[in-house]
Formats: C-alpha cells, sequence, structure tokens
C-alpha cells in the first residue's frame, strides 16, 4: 500500500480527478496548499506599494493505492495535470510514500481490504 | 420645512447612514485578517460616542449661538438633551441633529486609519468623545454655524467672517479627519508586524460602493431640500467621482504599470471628497476635471507619505487630506459662475482674494486638527498608554482585544 500525493495546479484539479475516477481510483482527498518551486513569485500592488508574493497556490492530491497499480495512479495523474504541449513550470510533482496499515472505519477492514 | 424638502432630507439621512457600514467594510477589507473586527467596531463605535457627545452638548457647540459672539464655539447648552426638540417648531430641528450627528461620527471614524492594529480600544472610545468636544465641534462651528439675521444668531467666523465657500464639509470633515488621522499615526508609532496585503479587496469594493452612494446624500442632503441645488451637486459629484475614478488608475499606469481595483475605489473616494467643498461652484466639465486632479494628488501623496515612514494604515491624510486641499484649490481657480455658487474664479476673472481666504482656512483646520489631535493622544498616552502590547499586536486585536475572528482558522 502506497499514499500517492500530488501537487498540482488548481486549474487542473478536476481533470484530475475525474481521470483518476475513470481509471478506478475512487477515493481521495483534495487540500488547497501554498508554496514554493521553480516557479519564482510575482509582485502585486496596492495603492501603489508593491508587495512580493513568495508562495503559489497549488493544490494537493492525495490518494491511497494498492501497490500492484501504482504505476498507472501515476501516469493517470501526470497526464491530467500537464498543461501546455509539452509541460511547463509549475505544473507540480507527484511523490509515492510507503503506508503501514489501513483501517476502514465503517467494517474495521484492514490495508488493501479498505482502499 | 415643505414637506417635499422634509422628504429629501430624511432620504439623504438614511443615504449618509450607509457611510459607516461602508467606510467598516473599506478600512476593514483592506487591514489583515487579524484586524478586522477591530476596525469594524472602531468605525461604528464613532457613530456611537459621537452620539452620546451631541445629546449633551455637541450640537450646541456646532450649531448653537456663537459664545460671546465671538465665532470660536457655539453655546453647549442651546441644545442639550434635545429637550427642545419635542416639539414641531417648523424648522425641522430633530432632522438636522440626526444629519449632523453623521456629519461628526464620519469624520472621526475617518481617523481610525491613524489608529489601524494598534490601538486601546477603550482608549479609542476616549478619544472618540474628546476628539468630538475639542477638535470637531470648534472646527464643525467654524464652517457650519451661518449667521442668522432673522433669529439674531452669531455663526462660525471662517464662514461669516473669513467668507469661507466650503459646500459640505471639505475643511470641517475631510481636511480635518485628514490631518488628524496623521497626527493619531504619529503619536502611536508605527504597526511592529508587517501590515501584509489587504485581506478582502470585494469586501473593500462592496464597502466603496456604500461610501460613495451614501455620499450622494451628504452632499445632496447638505443642499437643504428639495431643490435646483440638490439636482446640480449630485451631479458634480457623480461626474468628481467618474473623474477621480481614472485618475487614480492614470498615475498607477504610469508609476506601476498597472490599474487595480483597489485604486479605482480609492480614485473614486478621492474624488468626491475632491467635490465637497467645490460641488456647487463648479461646472460640469470642471467636476470632471476636479475629480481627476484631486485623486492624481491623492495617488501621488500616498507615495510620498511611504517614503516618510508615516504608519497612516489606511491612507485618510493622502484621500481625504490632500485630495480636499486640491479640490478646493481647484474651485478657487477654476471656479464657473454660472453654477448655483455663483463665484468665478481667478483664472476666468474672478477676485485674488479668494485664494488668501481659502488658503487661510485649509492652513488653520489643518493646523489646529493636526495640533489639537496630537496633544489629545499624547495627553491620553501619558496618562495611561493608549497602544496595545506588542504581543496582543502580533495575536490580531480581534482576538486579543475582542476575543472574536473574522475567519477562524485562516491565519494569513
Amino acid at each position: 500500500m502506497k499514499l500517492v500525493t500530488a501537487v498540482i495546479k488548481p486549474i487542473r484539479v478536476e481533470t484530475v480527478s475525474k481521470e483518476l475516477e475513470k481509471a478506478g481510483f475512487t477515493g481521495l482527498s483534495v487540500s488547497e496548499i501554498q508554496g514554493r518551486g521553480a516557479q519564482s513569485g510575482r509582485t502585486e500592488y496596492y495603492r501603489g506599494q508593491a508587495f512580493s508574493v513568495e508562495f503559489r497556490t497549488k493544490m494537493c492530491i492525495e490518494l491511497l493505492v494498492p501497490e500492484a497499480d501504482i504505476d498507472q495512479a501515476i501516469d493517470v495523474i501526470v497526464a491530467a495535470a500537464r498543461t501546455g504541449t509539452d509541460g511547463e513550470i509549475g505544473d507540480g510533482k507527484v511523490w509515492v510514500t510507503p503506508v503501514e496499515r489501513i483501517v476502514r472505519v465503517r467494517t474495521g477492514e484492514l490495508d488493501e481490504a479498505a482502499i | 420645512m415643505e414637506p417635499a424638502d422634509i422628504a429629501w432630507i430624511l432620504s439623504a439621512f438614511a443615504l449618509v447612514l450607509l457611510m459607516f457600514p461602508g467606510l467598516a467594510m473599506l478600512y476593514g477589507g483592506m487591514l489583515n485578517s487579524r484586524n478586522v473586527l477591530n476596525m469594524v467596531l472602531m468605525v461604528l463605535s464613532s457613530l456611537a460616542v459621537t452620539a452620546v457627545v451631541y445629546i449633551v452638548v455637541g450640537h450646541g457647540m456646532v450649531l448653537g449661538d456663537s459664545v460671546g459672539g465671538a465665532g470660536i464655539i457655539g453655546n453647549p447648552f442651546e441644545f442639550s438633551f434635545f429637550s427642545s426638540m419635542m416639539e414641531d417648531d417648523g424648522s425641522g430641528g430633530p432632522l438636522w441633529a440626526a444629519f449632523y450627528i453623521l456629519f461628526a461620527g464620519i469624520s472621526i471614524a475617518l481617523v481610525a486609519s491613524g489608529a489601524a492594529g494598534r490601538m486601546k480600544f477603550g482608549s479609542w472610545l476616549v478619544f472618540v468623545a474628546i476628539w468630538v468636544l475639542l477638535v470637531y465641534a470648534p472646527l464643525g462651528h467654524w464652517v457650519f454655524a451661518f449667521d442668522n439675521e432673522e433669529a439674531g444668531t452669531i455663526g462660525g467666523w471662517m464662514r461669516n467672517q473669513l467668507g469661507l465657500h466650503d459646500f459640505a464639509g471639505g475643511t470641517a470633515v475631510h481636511l480635518n479627519a485628514g490631518a488628524a488621522g496623521l497626527a493619531l499615526a504619529l503619536v502611536l508609532g508605527r504597526r511592529s508586524t508587517l501590515p501584509g496585503r489587504p485581506h478582502n479587496l470585494p469586501l473593500m469594493l462592496v464597502g466603496v460602493a456604500l461610501i460613495c452612494t451614501g455620499w450622494m446624500g451628504f452632499n445632496g442632503g447638505t443642499a437643504g431640500g428639495a431643490n435646483f441645488l440638490a439636482q446640480y451637486v449630485t451631479l458634480t459629484s457623480l461626474l468628481a467621482l467618474a473623474g477621480g475614478m481614472l485618475g487614480f488608475i492614470f498615475i498607477e499606469h504610469f508609476r506601476d504599470g498597472h490599474a487595480t481595483m483597489l485604486g479605482l475605489g480609492t480614485g473614486a473616494i478621492a474624488g468626491l471628497v475632491g467635490i465637497t467643498p467645490a460641488a456647487d461652484a463648479v461646472g460640469p466639465v470642471g467636476a470632471l476635471i476636479l475629480g481627476f486632479v484631486s485623486s492624481a494628488a491623492a495617488a501621488w501623496a500616498i507615495t510620498w507619505k511611504r517614503k516618510h515612514r508615516i504608519d497612516d494604515a489606511l491612507d485618510v491624510f493622502a484621500i481625504h487630506g490632500i485630495a480636499g486641499i486640491t479640490g478646493a484649490l481647484f474651485a478657487v481657480f477654476f471656479a464657473n459662475a454660472l453654477a448655483p455658487a455663483g463665484i468665478t474664479g481667478i483664472v476666468f476673472g474672478g477676485d485674488i482674494n479668494m485664494l488668501w481666504r481659502e488658503s487661510l482656512a485649509l492652513l488653520v483646520t489643518m493646523v489646529y486638527s493636526f495640533g489639537m489631535t496630537y496633544a489629545i493622544a499624547w495627553t491620553m498616552n501619558k496618562i495611561v498608554p493608549i497602544r496595545v502590547s506588542t504581543e496582543e499586536e502580533e495575536l490580531g486585536l480581534d482576538r486579543s482585544v475582542h476575543a472574536e475572528t473574522a475567519y477562524e482558522g485562516r491565519g494569513l
């Protein structure tokens, strides 16, 4: 069992979610996050005063995936999250971390049965 | 008063009342999310405390018969407890009392700009009461109290002896609030935390919209009735508002490279500030240009003020002070003799003496308001510090002073 975490552009969150659902990955969590990557910050002006905005808003998608489906999940996310023809700076990242135990609250099922 | 006049002033009163929630949203939206409710409280409590001062001595000090005929201050006890207003003598007394409470209240509410995010709330309430008594009441008397030969009463010196032309309170309300905000900011010192970006610009825009709507009642109601003057100043106010929007974004475009919504809204208000003393004195084209120039001057002054690192957080001095001075002086030079006030601007061959009369009134207003406000805040601060602790400031005044938050869980 793995936890797949994808940090992507907000504009692509619905596409990624739909493509994952089509591929059979139904459950996921989404949160809005602030952060910094290869993209530089930007400047905003308020009554002539310049503020540099250091962090960009991204969406973070997290889903639990059985060992066997990891590659497929990553491919779906990367294909759906990439913008432009060859991708652009700021499209985000996907990473995978091991999960020790999963319990479904309703039934008490364990691990892959609980995904 | 004629029924039509009463109906219009009642409506104008309701419009002006909208300026309070409007200012609360404009100021609140421009601060960070930790000090919004404190700012809303400061603005709204201004009206509450002003009403208390007014019912005791305030209304008399502003509109009462001048003490000793000197034109300095009205008789404080002339309208005490508004007991003279319980019978209809046909003069519209209760209506004007209500209307003028709003004028005084909005003046001190504007001053909250200089105290944003760092003043004790209790100190603010005391400050409001003292300020209305010592700063607004004399200035209001000088400008708003006309000599009345029929009743045999004497009004304020600026209006009657000096012959100041100030249609709806460019001096007593706006320049006064601007200078006072600056003085309060200097006594309090800068905020110790980073001010951050405005946390809610749409909220700020709703505030601007309410203020602009209210302003039509402010200027239109000052016409005194349902008459041509009310029509005329409504038109010139709208034109100045339009010119103001353009003036601010014009400066922004060349200075920062972007026109902003905050700038457009700020410009609308600066344009209205500019037209307030001169709404009856300039022609329609003049009103448009006046709004543009006043707003551009405010946009420039905001940059100037930052260089001097004065923490007048919401720019009341630039927007209400500088734009107010610009509008008043614009009228001195470009007043249109065909407008209801019938004043000929200096450029069109008018009396050159207007220049020193208006300049003197502006200077006295600014110096008196700044000096007296500084003295009040400084003295209060010596007795009991009026600034919150650094810890309270870092936590945000919403939580540390009022024990409530606007946006729980979002520590922006």
